[in-house]
């Protein structure tokens, strides 16, 4: 029982560090929210394995409502992007420091 | 009918309501409404007045006391004071010819501004100013405790100010005006320093009430030192408002303002507010003899000063001004050598007489279109028959020539100096010797101004004529009453009853001498009065002194300014430096500038560019350059870019979580 749990949790840290990573060295925008789309796939993996071990449903429930999330703001994510494209030609974040004071 | 005493001061506020708020309108409508409802005002409420005061007649001595309590003025915790006016001897004495005078200079002031054109509006803005200083006056005579007193009292400088300023389109007007304001400011400050230190101290025995009545009667619980300390920091207020030394520079220059003015308020009314004040709390001052005797040396001083400085004048209005300062000096000369009543009666002829010269002279500047140098007229006799005699009457009236009222108050006084235990024989001589040059200076202006022949310019000589009526019929009444006024307070030596002292006895109860104590509290004064009963030969010997200098006077007027006009050149050309000293007032405008206004200036100036803009504000800016400086080292960590932002925030929970990892494992 104790096993299979921690090849999964293992699992899910690896993905979440590898996505983290991606996330913050990247530069492409569409490879960084690949990234963050790896990170949740991680998140959806330890909440699957937890709400399995504690034979609950609310580790699924969220799950669910996890993917829901992510597919809306793929939406959003990826209009945001070709607009930028459209605009500056370009989807490098390192051109963008609007946020500057 | 004690009840309608609110009356008096309600009317001429509606007097200034009604001008001050529609004035404008009305002058463009009809200029004439403006004086009636001024006047008219003024006129009603000396009505009242003088039937209070007969009301007040019938009464037995004893019962002629009564406090009329408005409204409560302000009130916190125990402390409260009123809206109270009251009515006794003394309010209604000072009431009677506040309302009486000011009401003739109201109407003498219709002549006098109506064809005033230096500016759009005078004539409205005029009236409001002299009904507010009416109203002002009234509530500082009837007010029943000091801190209504006060507010009359700073009332009334606030006119004093406005009216030397009335014409503020010339510079120098309107810096007399300042100066007259900041002096009295002065003497302000101490005041209410007096007054706070009176209220804290009776409020330590429990007595939370600054009238009149409940502060006298519970005097005794304060200590003598203290008692000397208020009475000290009073006077100094007093001789700020009633032009003493060392706070008397701003009267002379008060004769910026319009005349009638000068008459009612620089000579009849306002500058014995202090005089008035002191008699007020006879009670206290009899407590310190100290203090009685700075106020005597203090009177007798600025009477011989101030007259020596009005020998040499060429202005006209500045004499008069002068001797109104060393006719003060007279009253408070009375005052502090125990006499409070002969004091408060030179307070009531004065009023007459010197309102009445003032007016005179405003007559005469009138006619010599606006001149007020004496040495540029003369011969105005023929051609001003009223102005002169009338004149002459005041003239004689000041100076003290046996009959006419003058004569029976300075005499009063210069005997209560001499005689009475406050006195000496220093106090009596400074008198005698002022009223000497009294004599002298008041004649060497009749000299110059009604004699010879005349030294104007042709323009200005076609327009010499005599005043419109409603100047001269007031000028007329005044000299009546300068003639008989002093017939009230006629000296028992003399056959006479006094009646004013016996008037005022009822307040004066613990003045008069009476109470003087020494520190083991036997009383070593009897009074004046009882020592005067037996002496009534020194007391002649002394009129007739005193008669002797003052015909003396008038006798080197006449061989100085009739005779040989050549004296006055030949003497000044003898001794320049006593000459340019007199002329130039003893320097002392010239003293206080160096020493104290100066002084004063590099000091606030001082205070201006260092303290104020280099430390205080230097500090401010500081702080905040400070901060801004933070802001701008501490901005650059919000380069904008994403990616360095989520590399915090990933550091950021990596060091929360290991933080309870380590906890856990520890």
């Amino acid at each position: 029982m104790v096993e299979y749990q921690n090849i999964y949790l293992t699992l899910s840290a690896i993905l979440f560090t590898i996505g983290c990573g991606g996330v913050i060295t990247r530069k492409n925008a569409i490879v960084v929210f690949l990234c963050i789309e790896i990170m949740l796939g991680a998140v959806n993996l330890a909440f699957v394995t937890f709400s399995r071990a504690n034979s609950s449903p609310e580790g699924i429930f969220m799950v669910m409502c996890i993917m829901a999330v992510a597919a809306a703001e793929a939406a959003v994510g990826l209009a945001i992007f070709v607009l930028l494209y459209r605009k500056t030609g370009s989807i490098n974040i390192d051109k963008f420091n609007l946020l500057k004071w | 009918m004690f009840d309608y005493v609110w009356l008096i001061p309600t009317l001429p506020l509606i007097g200034v309501l009604v001008n001050g708020l529609f004035g404008r309108r009305i002058e463009k409508a009809n200029k004439s409404i403006i004086h009636w409802i001024a006047c008219g005002s003024v006129g009603l409420a000396f009505f009242v007045t003088l039937t209070i005061f007969v009301q007040m007649l019938r009464l037995e001595p004893d019962k002629r006391f009564y406090d009329y309590i408005w409204f409560t003025w302000m009130e916190s915790g125990e402390f409260s004071v009123p809206m109270g006016f009251q009515i006794d001897p003394i309010s209604m004495f000072m009431c009677m010819f506040v309302t009486g005078v000011g009401f003739l200079i109201h109407i003498y002031s219709i002549g006098y501004m109506w064809h005033d054109e230096h500016d759009e509006g005078t004539y409205f803005r005029y009236f409001t100013y002299l009904n507010l200083f009416m109203l002002c006056m009234i509530i500082l005579v009837l007010a029943d405790n000091f801190l209504l007193m006060f507010l009359g009292w700073e009332g009334v400088g606030l006119c004093s100010y406005l009216l030397i300023a009335f014409w503020f389109s010339t510079k120098e007007f309107a810096i007399a005006g300042k100066k007259a304001f900041i002096t009295n400011r002065i003497g302000d400050f101490f005041f209410a320093i007096g007054m706070l230190l009176l209220i804290v101290n009776l409020g330590k025995h429990g007595i939370w009430s600054i009238k009149y009545a409940d502060v006298f009667s519970h005097a005794s619980l304060l200590s003598p030192d203290l008692i000397t300390l208020i009475c000290i920091l009073f006077f100094l207020g007093c001789t700020a408002k009633s032009a003493q030394i060392p706070l008397y520079v701003w009267l002379p220059d008060a004769m910026a303002g319009p005349t009638p003015v000068s008459a009612l308020i620089h000579a009849a009314t306002m500058v014995t507010a202090g005089v008035y004040f002191v008699a007020r709390c006879n009670i206290l001052y009899s407590m310190s003899p100290l203090a009685l005797q700075i106020v005597a040396i203090v009177g007798g001083m600025t009477a011989f000063f101030a007259a020596t400085i009005a020998l040499t004048h060429n202005d006209i209005k500045k004499v008069l001004a002068y001797s109104t300062v060393s006719q003060l000096g007279y009253m408070f000369l009375g005052l502090g050598v125990g006499a409070f009543t002969a004091g408060l009666f030179h307070v009531l002829t004065h009023s007459f007489f010197k309102a009445l010269l003032f007016m005179c002279s405003g007559c005469v500047i009138h006619a010599m279109s606006g001149e007020q140098d004496m040495r540029y007229m003369g011969g105005l006799r023929k051609k001003m028959p009223v102005t002169f005699y009338t004149m002459v009457i005041a003239t004689l009236a000041i100076i003290g020539f046996p009959g006419f009222s003058g004569f029976f108050s300075k005499d009063e006084i210069l005997w209560k100096a001499f005689s009475s235990p406050g006195g000496n024989f220093m106090l009596w001589l400074m008198g005698v010797l002022a009223a000497a040059m009294t004599a002298f200076y008041m004649f060497r202006l009749i000299f110059m101004t009604f004699f010879n022949e005349c030294r104007a310019s042709e323009e200005v000589k076609k327009h010499i004529h005599e005043a419109p009526k409603s100047m001269t019929v007031p000028l007329m009444i005044l000299a009546f009453l300068s003639v008989v006024g002093g017939y009230i307070g006629i000296p028992k030596s003399l056959g006479g009853s006094n009646l004013v002292e016996h008037f005022l006895e009822p307040v004066m109860g613990l003045g008069d001498g009476k109470l003087f104590q020494d520190a083991t509290g036997t009383a070593i004064m009897h009074g004046a009065e009882t020592a005067g009963h037996h002496s009534y030969t020194l007391e002649y010997i002394l009129m007739v002194i005193t008669t002797f200098i003052v015909l003396g006077g008038i006798f080197t007027a006449y061989m100085m300014y009739m005779k040989n006009r050549t004296i006055p050149e030949k003497l000044a050309a003898k001794n320049p430096l006593l000459y340019r000293l007199l002329l130039n007032k003893w320097y002392i405008d010239e003293l206080y500038e160096w020493n104290v206004i100066k002084p004063l200036h590099t000091f606030s100036i001082f205070l201006w560019k260092i303290t104020d803009a280099m430390i205080i504000d230097g500090l401010v800016n500081k702080t905040a350059q400070f901060f801004m400086w933070c802001g701008s080292m501490l901005r650059h960590i919000q380069t904008g870019y994403v990616q360095r932002y989520a590399v915090t925030f990933v550091a950021g929970t990596v060091a929360i979580v290991m933080y309870y990892v380590f906890l856990l494992y520890i």
